[in-house]
C-alpha cells in the first residue's frame, strides 16, 4: 500500500475503507510495518497493542462488509499522548513514577475516539508529565523529528506529532498546556489544534496545571483535524470546567464556498517583528498574509500590549498547580516507590520516591510552584499571575473585537537540534512565547504548515480565535491550504519504500 | 522559670475553649464523586478513580451537600456566602491520595453565626426557665474528609493499612469563637449542635460512626488585681464523644494551670502545641509542636468552578432550618405547658419523637398526659425493644384515643396500660376493641340513669350529703355502682347521681 497523498489523510482512508477499496486489517497491518520499520529511528510511540488494533480491525471489516453504516472514524488508527489513560497498556506520562502504571479507566477523549470506531494504536511519546517542549525529558528517551532526526520534534507532545509526520497514523491525540500541540506541530509540518478551554473533556488527561491542560488533535490537513474534533469535543458532566455548548458541525464549516472573503484576520505586529524570529519563519508568514490579502481578507494590525509578561504568567500558574496536580505520587497507593534503604519512614520514603521517580524538569517545577504558593510569596506571585491573567485574556478580548482571527508565527525558529536548549531551561521556556497566551486566555489554537525552509524543515502558522470559533478558525485555516494547493507529503525518508 | 507565674495563684484563671466540629453530611454520596458514603463496609469497597486520587480523575460537586450545607448555615444564624469557591490544602499524609484536601480557605460558604445553647438548672439555678448562652461562630466551610489508616502493631512489622471507603466523605466544618468557658459548656455546645445537625436532616449525627469529631482549642486567662495573662493555646484533637470532650478539656485546664504555675510561660513564649486525646489513658499526649503556622499553600481547586448561591437556594435554606431543636423546645414549654425538664427529655429524644407527642395533641390529645405516657410509656417500649419511634406500633392517633378513654372515664389508668400492651402486640386494633378485649363494655346512659336511680334509692344519706354542699359523697356510690355493673363509667355515674338529686329538688 502507498502513503500517497490519496492514502495519508485520513478522509482519503477512511472513504477507501468504507468503499471497500481498502480493509482495516491490511490498514492495520501495513500501518504496524510502518511502526517496526520507522519507530526506532524516531521513537514517537512507546507501547502499542497490535493484537488489539488488529482485533478491532477485523471487527470493523465485519461491520462494513456486512453493510451497515458504521461510525466516522471506523477502522482508522489513532494514536494517544501517553498522559491520556487508557484502559489498555501503560499510561506512563513518560515518568518513571507511572512507568508501569495502568489506568482502570479510559479518558474522555479515548472513550469518544473509540465510540467513533477508531483504532488505538499506540501511546505516544511525551516530555515527562508534559513538561518540556522538545521530548528530552521523557523516561523513555527523545523522540527524533522525521524531518531531521538530529532534531527535536518540539514537545511535549512530541511523539504524537513525529507519529503523524512519519506516517505511522493519519492522526494522533496530544494535550496542549502552553504550547505542547502547536509547537511540535509547527517543528514537524503537521496540522495541531488545541481548541478552547473546556471544548473537550479533560478527564482522564493527566493533570499538569488543570486551568491551561486542553486535550487536542495532529493531523495532516485541516479537514482531518475537523472531523477528529468533531469527534471528541462536547460537554462531559465528569468535568467541571466542560462547557455545556452544542458542537457545531466542523466539517460543515470547512466547507462553505469562500471563508476568507470579508474576514478580517488580525496579525500581531510585534510577533511578525520580533528580533528573535527566524528570517524565513517571517518571510514565510509574510507571503501567507499576502495570500489572504489577496483572497478577500482584511488584514489589520493588532497590538497585544500585555503578550511579553506571557511567559512569566505561565511559568508561574503552570508550576503552581503543577507542585499540588503532582503531590498525589508519593508512593504510597500506586506507582513507583523507592526501594532505597534510606526511605525507613514513611516521610523519607515519601520524599526518596519523589526525588527518584521524577526527573529534574518535573522537580524543577514543583519546586517552583510549591514556592510560590507559599505563605508570604503567595500574593506576590501566583495572584500577581493571575491579574495579569486577566490582563492577556483582555487583550484578546480587544483585539477579537476587530478581528476574527490571530495570525502569527507559532514557533521563533523551526525545529532545533537535540540537545542544543536542554541545558538551559529559559531558552526552552521561550520557544512557548508565541503559543501560551492561547492557554491563559482558553482560546483555541491551531498551527499549521506554511513552508519548508531552507534546511527542509517545516515552518508552521499560528491563528488563533475567540472562545468557542473553532469553527471560524479551522475554516480560515482550511481556506488558505486550499488557496496555495497544500499537499501534505511524509519526509523522504518515511515515505513507502515500494511507492 | 520566669516569675510572672508568681502573681498568680491556682484558682486565678478563667478557661478559654473554641470547638471545631466536624460534621458529616447526610448525603448518599461522597463530596466529588459518586461513591456511596455508607458506614461499615469492606475497607476499599466504595472508591472510584476520583476518591482515590488516580491519575487524570477530576471531581465533580455533589449539589446535596451545597444544599445541606446552607440549611445548616441558616440554622446557625450565619451569612450564607453570595459566591463560594473551592481551595487546595496541600499535605502530604498516606490516608490523603491527591496530597491535598479540598476544603474552603477565604470564601467559605457560611460565615459567623451563633448558636444559643441552653444551660442546665444546676449552672444557673435561678430558674425552670430555659436559660440560653450565646456562642458565636467564626464560620462553617466544607471539606472531604481524608481515608483511616489502620496499623497492625501487633505483627510487629508496623504493617500499616489504608482504608479510604471514607475518603471523599463530605464535612462541614464549624469554627466556634472561644466562647465557652468550660467542659461541660463545650460539651452541651456539641451536643446542641449534633441535635440541630440531626434535626434539620443535615446528618445522622451518629458520633459512633464519627459523623462528629471534634478538636479543642483551649487556654487559660489567669487574672489578678487587674493583671491578665493567657497560657499557650493547645489544640486538642480525637474527640469523638461528649465525654471525651468533657474530660479532655478537665485535664487540659488542670495540666496547662499547672505547667503555668510552673513555667510561668505565657502564650508566644511556648510554641504552639498540637495534643492528642488517649481515651485509654485519659490523658491528652503531645503530638507536635509548632514554631509557626503549618503552611499548607491553599489555592483555588482549579479543577472546580466557583459556585454562586441563588436568592432561591437561601430561601429554601432559611425555610428548611426552621424545625430547629429550639423551635420545639419553645413550642413544647410555651404553647403546650410541659415542664421544661420534661420538653427537654422529649426534645433529646430527636425530633420523630417530638413529631409524635404534636401528633398526639393534634388529634385532640391533652399535651400533660400525652407526655407523663410518653416519658413513661412509649419512651421505655422504645428503649426496651431498641427500635424508633417510627417503629412504634401504636399511632398517635390511636394514643390519642386511648388517652380519651381515661379522659372519659371509660378506663383507670392500669385498664388504659393494658390495652395499651394490646394495642402494641395487635397494630390493626381499634382501641374500642382493646378497651373490650379487657372485658370493658361501653355502658348505655339510660342504663346508668337507672342504676343510678337504685343506688340513690339505696342510700338516702347520699342525697342529704350532697344537698348540704358535699357534693363528693357521690363517690362513695361508684364502688356499689361497679359491683352492680363493673363496666360502669365511675365518672358517668357520680355526674348522672348529681343531675338526678339535683332534679329531685
Amino acid at each position: 500500500m502507498n502513503n500517497t497523498p490519496e492514502t495519508l489523510t485520513l478522509t482519503a482512508l477512511g472513504q477507501q475503507l468504507r468503499s471497500g477499496g481498502l480493509s482495516c486489517r491490511r490498514l492495520i497491518e501495513n500501518q504496524l510495518d510502518k511502526v517496526h520499520r520507522s519507530n526506532a529511528s524516531i521513537n514517537a510511540i512507546v507501547s502499542i497493542d497490535s493484537d488489539r488494533a488488529l482485533a478491532q480491525a477485523d471487527h470493523w471489516d465485519r461491520q462494513i462488509a456486512s453493510g451497515q453504516s458504521v461510525p466516522a472514524l471506523a477502522g482508522i488508527p489513532i494514536s494517544v499522548k501517553d498522559n491520556l489513560c487508557s484502559k489498555t497498556g501503560v499510561t506512563s506520562c513518560g515518568s518513571r513514577m507511572l512507568r508501569d502504571f495502568r489506568s482502570p479507566y479510559d479518558a474522555h477523549v479515548v472513550e469518544r475516539l473509540q465510540d467513533s470506531g477508531a483504532i488505538l494504536f499506540g501511546k505516544t511519546n511525551l516530555d515527562e508529565f508534559a513538561m518540556g517542549g522538545s521530548t528530552e525529558t521523557s523516561i523513555f528517551g527523545p523522540s527524533h523529528n522525521p524531518w531531521d532526526l538530529q532534531r527535536t520534534c518540539g514537545g511535549s507532545s512530541g511523539g504524537s506529532a513525529a507519529a503523524v509526520a512519519a506516517g505511522l497514523v493519519p492522526a494522533s491525540l496530544g494535550t496542549d498546556t502552553g504550547g505542547s500541540i502547536r509547537q511540535p506541530a509547527a517543528f514537524c509540518g503537521v496540522c495541531g489544534l488545541k481548541p478552547t478551554y473546556g471544548r473537550v473533556s479533560r478527564w482522564g488527561l493527566i493533570s499538569y496545571a488543570s486551568s491551561l491542560d486542553t486535550a487536542g488533535v495532529f493531523a495532516h490537513s485541516v479537514e482531518d483535524i475537523a472531523i477528529v474534533l468533531q469527534s471528541i469535543a462536547g460537554h462531559d458532566p465528569r468535568d467541571s470546567t466542560s462547557l455545556p455548548h452544542d458542537v457545531p458541525n466542523y466539517l460543515d464549516a470547512i466547507g462553505q464556498a469562500n471563508p476568507i472573503q470579508g474576514a478580517r484576520i488580525g496579525v500581531i505586529r510585534d510577533q511578525i517583528e520580533s528580533p528573535g524570529l527566524d528570517p524565513h519563519v517571517r518571510r514565510s508568514l509574510l507571503e501567507a498574509i499576502e495570500t489572504y490579502r489577496k483572497l478577500g481578507a482584511q488584514i489589520l494590525d493588532v497590538a497585544m500590549p500585555h503578550s511579553k509578561y506571557c511567559i512569566a504568567t505561565y511559568y508561574i500558574i503552570a508550576p503552581c498547580e503543577a507542585s499540588s496536580n503532582l503531590a498525589r505520587y508519593d508512593g504510597v497507593h500506586y506507582g513507583f516507590r523507592s526501594t532505597a534503604k534510606t526511605a525507613s519512614t514513611l516521610d523519607r520514603m515519601i520524599e526518596q520516591t519523589r526525588s527518584e521517580g521524577f526527573g529534574p524538569e518535573v522537580q524543577r517545577r514543583i519546586l517552583l510552584g510549591t514556592y510560590a504558593l507559599s505563605a508570604g510569596y503567595y500574593d506576590a506571585y501566583y495572584v500577581q499571575a493571575l491579574r495579569v491573567r486577566r490582563l492577556i485574556r483582555q487583550d484578546y478580548d480587544e483585539a477579537f473585537a476587530n478581528v476574527d482571527v490571530l495570525l502569527g508565527p507559532t514557533t521563533p525558529q523551526p525545529a532545533f537540534r537535540l540537545g542544543e536548549k536542554i541545558a538551559d531551561p529559559i531558552q526552552l521556556y521561550l520557544q512557548d512565547l508565541f503559543t501560551v497566551g492561547a492557554n491563559l486566555a482558553g482560546i483555541p489554537a491551531l498551527s499549521i504548515p506554511i513552508a519548508l525552509g531552507p534546511e527542509g524543515l517545516p515552518i508552521g502558522m499560528q491563528l488563533q480565535a475567540p472562545v468557542l470559533a473553532e469553527a471560524k478558525l479551522l475554516s480560515i485555516a482550511a481556506g488558505y491550504h486550499r488557496a496555495v494547493e497544500y499537499q501534505p507529503k511524509l519526509p523522504a525518508a518515511f515515505e513507502d519504500p515500494t511507492s | 522559670m520566669n516569675d510572672t507565674a508568681t502573681d498568680f495563684q491556682a484558682s486565678d484563671y478563667r478557661v478559654v475553649i473554641g470547638l471545631e466540629v466536624h460534621v458529616q453530611l447526610k448525603t448518599q454520596t461522597k463530596l466529588f464523586c459518586r461513591c456511596s458514603i455508607r458506614f461499615g463496609q469492606p475497607p476499599n469497597s466504595q472508591v472510584c478513580p476520583v476518591c482515590l486520587g488516580l491519575p487524570g480523575a477530576l471531581p465533580v460537586l455533589n449539589a446535596h451537600a451545597i444544599e445541606l450545607a446552607c440549611r445548616a448555615g441558616a440554622a446557625l444564624n450565619c451569612e450564607l456566602a453570595d459566591l463560594t469557591k473551592w481551595d487546595r490544602k496541600n499535605y502530604f499524609y498516606p490516608d490523603l491520595p491527591k496530597g491535598y484536601q479540598t476544603s474552603q480557605y477565604d470564601l467559605p460558604i457560611c460565615s459567623g453565626g451563633y448558636v444559643d445553647i441552653p444551660i442546665a438548672p444546676s449552672v444557673h439555678p435561678t430558674g425552670s426557665q430555659n436559660v440560653y448562652k450565646r456562642i458565636r461562630l467564626v464560620r462553617a466551610h466544607l471539606e472531604e474528609d481524608a481515608g483511616k489508616s489502620m496499623h497492625d502493631e501487633h505483627s510487629g512489622r508496623a504493617d500499616s493499612k489504608i482504608d479510604l471507603n471514607r475518603a471523599g466523605t463530605p464535612l462541614l466544618e464549624i469554627v466556634s469563637e472561644p466562647d465557652l468557658s468550660c467542659a461541660e459548656e463545650a460539651k452541651t455546645y456539641l451536643s446542641e449542635l449534633r441535635l440541630l445537625m440531626v434535626y434539620l436532616g443535615v446528618s445522622d449525627g451518629n458520633m459512633q460512626e464519627g459523623s462528629l469529631r471534634a478538636d479543642a482549642n483551649v487556654n487559660l486567662h489567669f487574672v489578678r488585681d487587674g493583671k491578665t495573662v493567657a497560657t499557650p493555646i493547645v489544640e486538642v484533637k480525637n474527640l469523638n464523644s461528649f465525654r471525651s470532650v468533657e474530660r479532655a478539656i478537665d485535664f487540659e485546664v488542670a495540666r496547662q494551670s499547672s505547667e503555668f504555675l510552673r513555667t510561668g510561660l505565657a502564650i508566644g513564649q511556648a510554641p504552639k502545641q498540637t495534643r492528642g486525646w488517649n481515651d485509654a489513658l485519659g490523658q491528652t499526649e503531645l503530638q507536635r509542636q509548632k514554631e509557626e503556622e503549618a503552611d499548607y499553600r491553599y489555592f483555588p481547586c482549579p479543577d472546580l468552578v466557583p459556585i454562586r448561591l441563588t436568592s432561591l437556594q437561601k430561601q429554601t435554606a432559611s425555610e428548611q432550618s426552621a424545625a430547629t431543636p429550639t423551635h420545639y423546645r419553645d413550642r413544647l414549654i410555651h404553647e403546650h405547658q410541659l415542664k421544661s425538664n420534661d420538653a427537654e427529655i422529649l426534645i433529646q429524644q430527636g425530633k420523630p419523637v417530638v413529631e409524635y407527642f404534636l401528633h398526639c395533641i393534634q388529634a385532640g390529645a391533652d399535651a400533660k398526659r400525652v407526655s407523663v405516657w410518653m416519658l413513661q410509656d412509649v419512651l421505655r417500649t422504645l428503649n426496651d425493644r431498641s427500635i424508633g419511634i417510627e417503629l412504634y406500633p401504636v399511632s398517635p392517633s390511636r394514643m390519642a384515643q386511648l388517652l380519651a378513654a381515661i379522659e372519659q372515664g371509660r378506663v383507670d389508668t392500669s385498664q388504659a396500660k393494658q390495652a395499651l400492651a394490646k394495642l402494641i402486640d395487635g397494630p390493626s386494633l381499634s382501641v374500642d376493641a382493646a378497651i373490650e378485649s379487657l372485658g370493658i363494655v361501653r355502658v348505655d346512659a339510660s342504663e346508668i340513669e337507672l342504676l343510678c336511680k337504685e343506688l340513690l334509692a339505696e342510700n338516702a344519706d347520699v342525697i342529704d350529703k350532697v344537698r348540704a354542699g358535699n357534693t363528693k359523697a357521690v363517690a362513695a356510690l361508684v364502688g356499689q355502682a361497679k359491683k352492680k355493673n363493673r363496666n360502669a363509667d365511675p365518672r358517668l355515674v357520680q355526674e348522672t347521681c348529681l343531675k338526678l338529686i339535683e332534679q329531685m329538688q
